[in-house]
């Protein structure tokens, strides 16, 4: 079941082609990471669905039906450039977006203050904006966001610009509100964050989609056929163990023990690799290496980079 | 749900709110009022002082020629020499020394006012005044003419012109060119300030809303031009509330002030009544006329002025400035929006405010020309065009304006405002999320064509 989904999304602007017929679908409850490098049209892409320009061309469809203007209500959105009224007090201003989002002002001020209460900010409901430091900032940007308990949250560079323990407690409130059933779309550069966290990811460059789907299942199908095995032993014997099929990529000490990296040239030949391996040394572990989100990343970017080019 | 208003409300509620709006709300009536009072109360002030000057008269012929009024009075020294007095100056305690040359007849520059302060333009025209006739008297007498005294007595003449307008339906009004010249380019100048205060001030927060980058946060609940349109709403009622509290409490503190320093020149409307009664309920007899000259010059003025304030139909007056605020207003703020909008910061906004600004500079440059004349084709054709409309038509509109041309103006107006409101809405809701580079003006026209 999916809440949201784009048609052959076309966004022109006047010198180049920003999104070229980008279709994704994000299913319901997941959390779906929008990779691509710098100007890929994420951004782009995170107006379109937040209406705030519209495409040249294609179609947009909200919990299956064709996007209206009202479906905004139930979308959560916490751009990438993101900033509040300095000058404004904080309980006035938090009070004021929320409102803006269709909450009642009875409502919204109840909301407020449990929020603020759990983030221990109460005492800044009436201070300016500019007082508050950056962090501080940030997370009443995030609570402005979600406080009208969106169905669909979209957030672009959730994690930029924060320190480490916040953006751990930012993960652990996008895990939460997952869990009470939204949807969160996020753009980011962290691989790590997206292995983390994404259950679907689609990756874009050039306003093109390069790849979309379950995480594991890309993973899998990005394999290089590496296996790390863990052993003890002599390094020299596990060199006797490669024959034309497998090739020894590293070897590495790890406390008392030695871990290689085997590549196996052919596909679907673990058992022989490691019946291959235990006449030679004492196996401890043996695991198929799958790529990261990282390798992955920079091998589809760059491969649609060479076909671009040709 | 309608989101509009919860934007008009905040826009207007911070601006009410800032330090600034309330001193301005505190100093702009005292301000005002201290233009009204002071003058009347500094020329006042003047008349208690009497002012003693010696003459050193060596033509002997001009001893008592120049009459002495309350509070001017004059020695005249014989035998005494100038360089003494001068030197003397300070312990004699005389407000001047008027030496009059022998050849005064003749030279027109030998007539000399010594004093160790600048002297008083009345005191000098006073002077001026009765040498001259004194010695054009003379002349005339050395042609020997008979009865000379009577004829020049006889040709004595005061004008005082009143003027009166005669209304389509053939109605007299009494009218005083001076106070309708007054009211009309108050207005004009009021409307000039109001639209371009209330102008920067939207400008100014449209490029806050950007450079703070929050605007991505509000177009994502709103539309682009919903938030433009709240904005420019909001801060027109700030326009609006601060000029009410203008008008009120300037005038509650002339009428203070009034009631305070001059009792006797009390001018609430009722009073204003009975007093233009009671001046035309003077007697207008010819010799008293004469004999009261200079004070029946100033009741003639008071008389005409305080006709004209009478016939001044001020609702108009008050309608008409709040329909051409409003139209004017919302054709500059839509202009002045699209510009915040296209830029990334306030010290950028200059080169496109200059083109905005130029019609509001030129209304007030033909202002001053139009209260003289207000029915000649530069004002017909400024009052006409949208763009000066606002500020050249409030400068007609206390002389009476024809209603087509009136209804060809407001109507000129409107549509101006509304296209314009539609422009600057194409230009905002694409300028507010470009950052970088200023665009050019052609840029800016591209994007009116985008699809939102």
């Amino acid at each position: 079941m999916e809440i949201f989904r784009t048609e052959n999304i076309v966004k022109r602007f006047s010198n180049h082609v920003a999104l070229d017929r980008i279709s994704v679908s994000v299913p319901k409850g997941s959390i779906y990471g929008l990779l691509g490098p710098n100007g890929a049209g994420k951004t782009t892409l995170l107006r379109i669905i937040n209406q705030i320009t519209a495409p040249d061309e294609g179609e947009l469809f909200f919990d299956g039906h064709k996007f209206t203007g009202e479906d905004i209500f139930h979308i959560g959105y916490l751009p990438e450039e993101r900033g509040l009224y300095k000058k404004m007090k904080v309980g006035e201003q938090a009070l004021y977006l929320v409102q803006l989002k269709g909450l009642p002002k009875k409502e919204a001020i109840r909301r407020l203050k449990e929020w603020f209460e759990k983030f221990e900010i109460i005492s800044w409901w009436n201070r300016k904006v500019e007082e508050l430091s950056k962090g501080m900032q940030q997370k009443l940007q995030f609570v402005i966001t979600i406080l009208h308990k969106p169905e669909l949250l979209i957030f672009d560079e959730p994690f930029s610009g924060f320190d480490p323990i916040n953006a751990d407690m930012l993960k652990n409130e996008i895990l939460t509100l997952k869990k009470e059933g939204a949807t969160i779309i996020f753009s980011t550069h962290d691989m790590g964050s997206v292995e983390e966290l994404c259950d679907h990811i689609t990756l874009i460059d050039n306003g093109q989609k390069l790849i979309e789907g379950n995480i594991a299942t890309i993973r899998k199908q990005y394999r290089s056929n590496i296996y790390r095995v863990c052993f003890s032993g002599d390094p020299e014997s596990i060199k006797q163990a490669m024959d034309g099929r497998y090739g020894l990529l590293d070897i590495s000490a790890e406390e008392d023990n030695q871990v290689a990296r085997i590549q196996s040239l052919k596909p679907s030949v673990d058992n022989d690799l490691l019946a291959a391996l235990i006449q030679k040394v004492q196996v401890l572990s043996f695991n198929e290496e799958l790529p990261g989100m990282h390798d992955i990343f920079i091998r589809v970017v760059s491969e649609a980079k060479k076909n671009n080019t040709r | 749900m309608n989101r509009i208003p919860i934007i008009i409300a905040r826009e207007y509620l911070i601006r009410v709110r800032k330090k600034s709006f309330i001193i301005m709300s505190i100093l702009g009536p005292v301000l005002f009022a201290a233009m009204m009072i002071i003058p009347a109360w500094l020329s006042q002030l003047k008349e208690t002082d009497v002012k003693k000057i010696a003459i050193v008269d060596s033509s002997h012929v001009f001893y008592k020629v120049i009459p002495e009024t309350e509070f001017l009075k004059f020695d005249y020294l014989e035998n005494i020499s100038i360089d003494v007095l001068k030197r003397n100056f300070k312990n004699l305690g005389y407000y001047g020394i008027l030496y009059i040359s022998p050849i005064a007849t003749y030279d027109p520059n030998s007539v000399i006012l010594y004093s160790d302060k600048q002297p008083s333009l009345d005191t000098k025209m006073h002077i001026n005044k009765y040498l001259e006739e004194y010695i054009r008297d003379q002349k005339l007498k050395t042609y020997n003419i008979k009865n000379l005294d009577e004829i020049l007595k006889g040709v004595k003449t005061t004008i005082n012109v009143r003027t009166i307008k005669i209304s389509e339906e053939g109605e007299e009004k009494e009218s005083s060119t001076g106070i309708m010249m007054a009211v009309g380019y108050i207005c004009g100048i009021l409307m000039y300030m109001f639209l371009i205060f209330c102008g920067t001030m939207v400008m100014r927060g449209v490029v806050e809303e950007k450079t703070s980058r929050i605007v991505e946060v509000i177009i994502s609940s709103v539309k682009p031009f919903q938030l433009m349109f709240g904005k420019i709403v909001g801060i027109a009622m700030v326009g609006l509330t601060q000029l009410m509290i203008w008008i009120v409490s300037t005038f509650i503190l002339v009428s203070v002030a009034q009631a305070v320093f001059f009792p006797q020149f009390r001018l609430t409307p009722t009073e204003q009544v009975t007093t233009q009664d009671i001046m035309s309920a003077t007697p207008a007899d010819g010799s008293q006329n004469v004999q009261s000259n200079a004070q029946s010059e100033e009741m003639n003025q008071l008389r005409d002025a305080l006709g004209t304030l009478k016939n001044i139909n001020f609702a108009v007056i008050i309608l008409t400035f709040l329909f051409y605020f409003m139209g004017g207003y919302l054709l500059y703020a839509s202009l002045f929006a699209a510009v915040g909008a296209a830029v990334d910061s306030e010290t950028d906004t200059q080169q496109f405010v200059f083109p905005i600004l130029l019609p509001l500079i030129l209304g007030i440059i033909v202002l001053f020309s139009i209260t003289n004349n207000p029915d000649s084709p530069i004002s017909f054709w400024f009052s006409i065009i949208p763009f000066t409309s606002p500020i050249v038509m409030m400068a007609r509109i206390p002389f009476g304006v024809p209603w087509p041309e009136f209804f060809l103006s407001a109507g000129l107006l409107v549509a101006f405002f509304i296209g314009a409101t539609w422009l600057a809405g194409k230009i905002y809701r694409t300028g507010i999320l470009m950052y970088g580079k200023k665009p050019t003006l052609k840029e800016m026209l591209r994007w009116i064509t985008y699809k939102t």
